[in-house]
């Protein structure tokens, strides 16, 4: 065999060497592939089992919600009426009045009277509960103050001419606060000691 | 003979670089695989593990409805002793 002849065959044995090195070395690699694809089927296999029952177990809590939304939308135009009720809504999430109640389209376009400006928000609370409010004792364990057998004439004594009479013509309550229109005049004497008047002689 | 030479010479500074050329590609793109595929394993397994909890939400539907239940009892206390507008 000429020289020629030993130089190709090493050449040859010099392509499978690389051959079989590097197809082996990627054979490990995709072995690899495979136990990793193999623990992701497995992860995601038991995300899917965990998660199928979500959705029915969320809309069911979403459907119970909405139930309890309906009856206390509801409760509050019913005791409170339309108008008042955005005035409360809007008193305890001041902005909240815009987007009005759900079942209640028409809340959405009526100007919410500014309660919120001139009672507080515990005032706010107990307003929810009655225009007689406080419907309780001093004390929680206590009887309730309200007779709710007279709430009826309770509540025509504080208005008898009807809650609504003449209401357009009265004036809209006053607004208060740092942003107010009219800024009222601070007492500088509150606090300090009495101004005594001269003794007399 | 000359002929076998030329047919040597392509092979060592043809075929040879080539061939490894390749073979060096297949090999690092299968390899650069192996750590995403690992990092997708353990982003799965820390998913599925978060999972857990969707256990609670049953917990949290049993509580929903007797809230409800309860404010619908209050609401129809409420719809009693109070008037309307």
């Amino acid at each position: 065999m000429p020289a020629a002849g030993y130089v190709m065959v090493v050449a040859v044995v010099l392509i499978v060497l690389a051959l079989v090195y590097y197809l082996v070395s990627t054979i490990v690699a995709l072995r690899q592939i495979t136990s990793g694809l193999d623990d992701v089927i497995a992860s995601v296999g038991e995300i899917v089992e965990k998660s199928a029952p979500v959705a029915e177990v969320v809309t069911t809590i979403n459907a119970q919600l909405d139930a309890g939304v309906d009856m206390l939308e509801a409760l509050l135009v019913k005791k409170a009426g339309l108008g008042d009720s955005m005035g409360l809504v809007d008193g305890l999430y001041p902005g909240a009045a815009a987007a009005g109640l759900r079942n209640f389209p028409e809340s959405g376009t009526l100007t919410p009277p500014r309660i919120g400006e001139v009672y507080t928000k515990g005032t706010l609370t107990l307003a929810r509960l009655g225009r007689e409010a406080p419907i309780a004792a001093a004390s929680p364990s206590g009887p309730a103050v309200r007779d709710a057998a007279a709430a009826s004439s309770s509540a025509r004594r504080l208005y008898p001419d009807g809650r609504e009479y003449g209401a357009e013509a009265l004036p809209r309550s006053p607004v208060i606060g740092t942003d107010a229109p009219v800024q009222y005049e601070q007492r500088d004497d509150i606090g300090r000691p009495r101004k005594r008047r001269p003794t007399r002689a | 003979m000359i002929l076998w030479w030329i047919g040597d010479v392509v092979l060592l500074v043809v075929v040879v670089p080539v061939v490894v050329y390749l073979l060096r590609g297949v090999l690092a793109a299968a390899q650069s695989i192996v750590p995403t595929v690992r990092k997708i394993a353990g982003v799965a397994a820390d998913g599925s593990k978060d999972l857990d909890a969707t256990a609670l939400l049953l917990t949290t539907q049993d509580q929903v409805a007797r809230t409800v239940a309860g404010v619908a009892d209050y609401g129809g206390s409420l719809d009693v002793i109070l008037d309307d507008a």
